[in-house]
């Protein structure tokens, strides 16, 4: 072929431009940061970088199993009632003296399940996902109230929960348990996402199911797989959240799938599907910790922190919206 | 000579790298029907959009009434007097048959509130006036496309309009909704109306039209009464050109039979049997809707076969899903690429490897050094135009778009391709590359079903032709007898008698 030599192949033809744009949501990061740092002295201390890291560790969690559900084009409104049902089950056994090990993995094969419907529901009966997660989201959180009669349900003062509530509040090599976890997950769901068919197959779904399915991919199983990871990951969640209060409460977790989606959203992962990464996602929970941890240090009022919280999402979405 | 009402004149257009028409004519008579007939990509449409303001024309003139006119807009058409009935109809589904009719000018009241009585009592007039019985409260989603067209008929004629342009309305009806259209077009002939009748039907322009129009390559050919002229010219007309060097051909013995269909149907296609033989190019044509990719959907698993059996090197193979088609050798690249083809945010290198990605990944993990290279592998071959392979497919044109579509389904290996109008939207030097990509799959031993509504794409590199007609076979050409006449015979539903 005469056209070679001009026609040679780059794999790389990215300059600065491209990774500022790539990185925008680290930069805002940095910045925010530093703004804050500079209004409150106690910002910047290695105390409350824990503090961050751990208060959005829950969210971080949920977050990752979103960013799934949102690349493929869907949503999941259903996590926060699936933490809550999946930890007063957890709870349940803790107290009536189960070991933590075999609590845990029931508590975590409770949030498959939920999930797991949901991407059953939804791709075989080919409904939307916002309806269906939506109904989910109400009889399980309406399962919740039934199964615990509206109470708390303790963990238990039996031995076993000692361990049980370390998952909350120990620390390993000085890192609190929380980080620990939400690291690790952080790290499978990007190994995931670049490096492996399903992580593709969660891109091209959401990029054009249509010419995924055409292209010989089974799309039904690539959605149980996304809806599955975060039903999974929401029980997760719940199960730092129970351990931190040796309790499962009735309502925990109400709102959360909020925080998740704006989580991944602020980290530039499109609600259209097809774009998006754990990274982003990442910043985004980090972001939304930071803001947190920053209005409470600034002694703002509870009511003017969700105002302020609104506003930086939406500041955060219309800077992103060139790029689409 | 009866009375022109409108005449366009050395009307020119067009678009970015592709003249679509160059110097038409076409008159239009008061109260008779102006046939406008061509093949698939011949100008028709982009004619009647020039006419109903839909597209600007470069050249040219318009004189309706005796006044040059000049529409900006569908809205100014409209207003002029002209109404197009699309093919793809345009009405809001959920909304009643008096409400479609009357959408954006409901008769009102009381200042702005819609005044229902009147807007149904004038529907029911205007049913009536073209002899529809149904209800014109009841909704659009309702009926049968012949009774949404008449809806549609409707709307025109409660528009004023003295033009109407129907745009292949029979395409899609049933014997008796295309009586029901006839007669329907005889009440509004009464009625003083003009009509042009886009068809490729020969039938019913010998039954229904006066005047006829013939457009070949986006240029006028003819003008002649109906009662002037028989179906064997009409045909010459609409296809005589000649095969040009565009199409390489390769001449190969074939092998053995690879790919046999054996009375498949379903409710797209019926009772079809044919064989791709290793090596052969089998040509399918036929008009746009006789059922071609819906033949190419049900072999890829994508749409259900009801009765039949496919066989592959001799073996009767269940092809439930695409997936199966692909694991037994049978690819499929789609008409549509942006819609089905491909995912456009995805990477080059990505797009190319998604059909084959379980195979160059172990555990579920990819083998990203392999993928790539296979991607650089095809990218030269094909001679993909890309700044890189990270290169969003989105922003390659066309040609290069198409390229990876097929660069995807290449990689899967198969021994059956099945191509669906690869050239189209696709310029004349890519398009030889590609037939020059067919030429050596064919020569590696691929079988290869090649749909296109290009009949001397057809012509120029097919071994075998078959054609289709209203989702059946209406007959087979060997290369050496096949010729576009017989072709579009075939196409029209005439069937050869020797």
């Amino acid at each position: 072929m005469d056209s070679k030599s001009k026609n040679k192949v780059k794999e790389n033809d990215r300059d600065y431009k491209y990774y500022l744009k790539k990185y925008q949501s680290v930069v805002g990061l940095i910045l925010f940061s530093v703004l804050i740092s500079l209004l409150e002295r106690r910002f910047l201390t290695v105390g409350n970088i824990f503090n961050v890291f751990r208060q959005s560790s829950i969210n971080a969690v949920i977050a990752t199993g979103m960013t799934f559900v949102i690349i493929t084009g869907g949503i999941d409104l259903s996590v926060g009632s699936t933490l809550a049902f999946s930890s007063a089950v957890g709870a349940f056994l803790l107290g009536s003296g189960m070991n933590t090990p075999l609590a845990v993995i029931i508590t975590l094969i409770v949030g498959l399940v939920i999930g797991m419907s949901n991407g059953i529901i939804i791709s075989k009966a080919k409904l939307q996902p916002f309806i269906v997660t939506l109904a989910m989201m109400t009889i399980f959180r309406g399962a919740t109230l039934v199964f615990t009669q509206g109470r708390p349900i303790s963990t238990g003062y039996e031995k076993n929960a000692d361990l049980f509530s370390s998952i909350g509040t120990g620390s390993l090599f000085g890192l609190p348990t929380p980080i620990i976890i939400m690291i690790i997950i952080f790290a499978i769901a990007f190994f995931i996402l670049r490096n492996t068919t399903i992580g593709r197959y969660i891109f091209s779904v959401g990029g054009n199911e249509e010419a995924t399915k055409l292209s010989g991919i089974n799309v039904d199983r690539i959605k149980i797989f996304a809806y599955g990871a975060s039903g999974l990951l929401a029980a997760l969640a719940g199960i730092i959240v129970t351990a931190r209060l040796s309790s499962a409460q009735p309502t925990a977790g109400s709102g959360y799938e909020l925080d998740a989606i704006a989580a991944v959203v602020i980290g530039g992962t499109s609600l259209a599907g097809g774009i998006g990464s754990i990274f982003g996602t990442i910043i985004g929970a980090l972001i939304i910790g930071i803001l947190n941890n920053a209005l409470n240090l600034l002694d703002v009022g509870s009511y003017y922190q969700q105002l302020a919280k609104g506003l930086v999402i939406l500041i955060a979405v219309l800077l992103d919206r060139k790029e689409k | 000579m009866a009375e022109k009402i409108l005449e366009m004149i050395g009307v020119h257009k067009e678009f970015p790298g592709v003249k679509a028409l160059d110097d038409v004519h076409l008159n239009i008579y008061k109260k008779k029907v102006m046939a406008l007939l061509g093949e698939n990509g011949a100008g028709k449409s982009t004619l009647m959009k020039i006419l109903s303001g839909v597209y600007q024309k470069t050249e040219g003139k318009i004189l309706y009434k005796g006044k040059e006119v000049e529409f900006k807009n569908p809205k100014e058409a409209q207003k002029s007097g002209i109404a197009i009935i699309h093919q793809e109809l345009n009405m809001v589904s959920e909304l009643s048959i008096g409400e479609n009719i009357f959408l954006g000018r409901e008769p009102r009241k009381y200042g702005n509130v819609i005044d229902w009585k009147k807007l149904y009592d004038d529907a029911e007039a205007l049913l009536k006036q073209l002899n529809i019985k149904e209800n014109p409260r009841k909704k659009i989603k309702n009926l049968s496309i012949g009774k949404k067209q008449m809806v549609e008929i409707a709307k025109a004629l409660s528009l004023d309009a003295e033009i109407i342009i129907m745009d292949e309305p029979t395409d899609a009806l049933t014997d008796t909704e295309t009586e029901s259209l006839f007669k329907i077009i005889e009440t509004l002939i009464e009625k003083d109306k003009s009509i042009v009748y886009i068809s490729h039907r020969l039938k019913e322009i010998f039954q229904m039209c006066d005047y006829v129009t013939v457009l070949r390559d986006g240029q006028f050919i003819s003008e002649n009464p109906v009662e002037e002229i028989d179906e064997n010219k009409l045909i010459e007309m609409m296809v005589g050109r000649k095969l040009k060097e565009q199409y390489p051909y390769l001449v190969k013995e074939p092998g053995d039979a690879l790919l046999k269909v054996k009375k498949i149907s379903n409710s797209h296609v019926r009772d079809i049997s044919f064989e791709v033989r290793a090596g052969e190019i089998l040509g399918v044509a036929g008009l746009m809707g006789a059922g071609r990719t819906e033949l190419a959907k049900s072999i890829y698993g994508t749409i259900k076969i009801d009765t039949g059996t496919v066989y592959l090197e001799h073996h009767a193979i269940k092809v439930k899903s695409e997936h199966d088609a692909l694991k037994h050798g049978i690819a499929y690249v789609s008409e549509d690429r942006k819609k089905y083809g491909l995912v456009l945010g995805l990477s080059v290198r990505e797009n190319i490897s998604l059909s084959s990605l379980n195979k160059i990944s172990k555990y579920h993990i990819i083998n990203k050094p392999r993928e790539k290279k296979e991607a650089e592998y095809y990218v030269e071959k094909m001679s993909i135009k890309t700044p890189s392979l990270r290169q969003r497919v989105k922003n390659l044109s066309g040609g290069n778009q198409q390229k990876v579509s097929i660069a995807k389904t290449l990689l899967t290996k198969p021994k059956v391709l099945i191509l669906d109008e690869p050239t189209r939207g696709v310029d004349v030097g890519a398009k030889k590359e590609i037939y020059e990509l067919i030429n050596e799959f064919k020569s590696q031993g691929m079988g290869i079903i090649l749909i296109s509504s290009e009949i001397p794409e057809i012509l120029g590199i097919c071994d075998r032709v078959m054609v289709m007609y209203e989702g059946g076979v209406s007959g087979f050409l060997d290369r050496k007898d096949a010729d576009q006449e017989k072709i579009m015979r075939l196409a029209v539903g005439i069937k050869e008698d020797g």
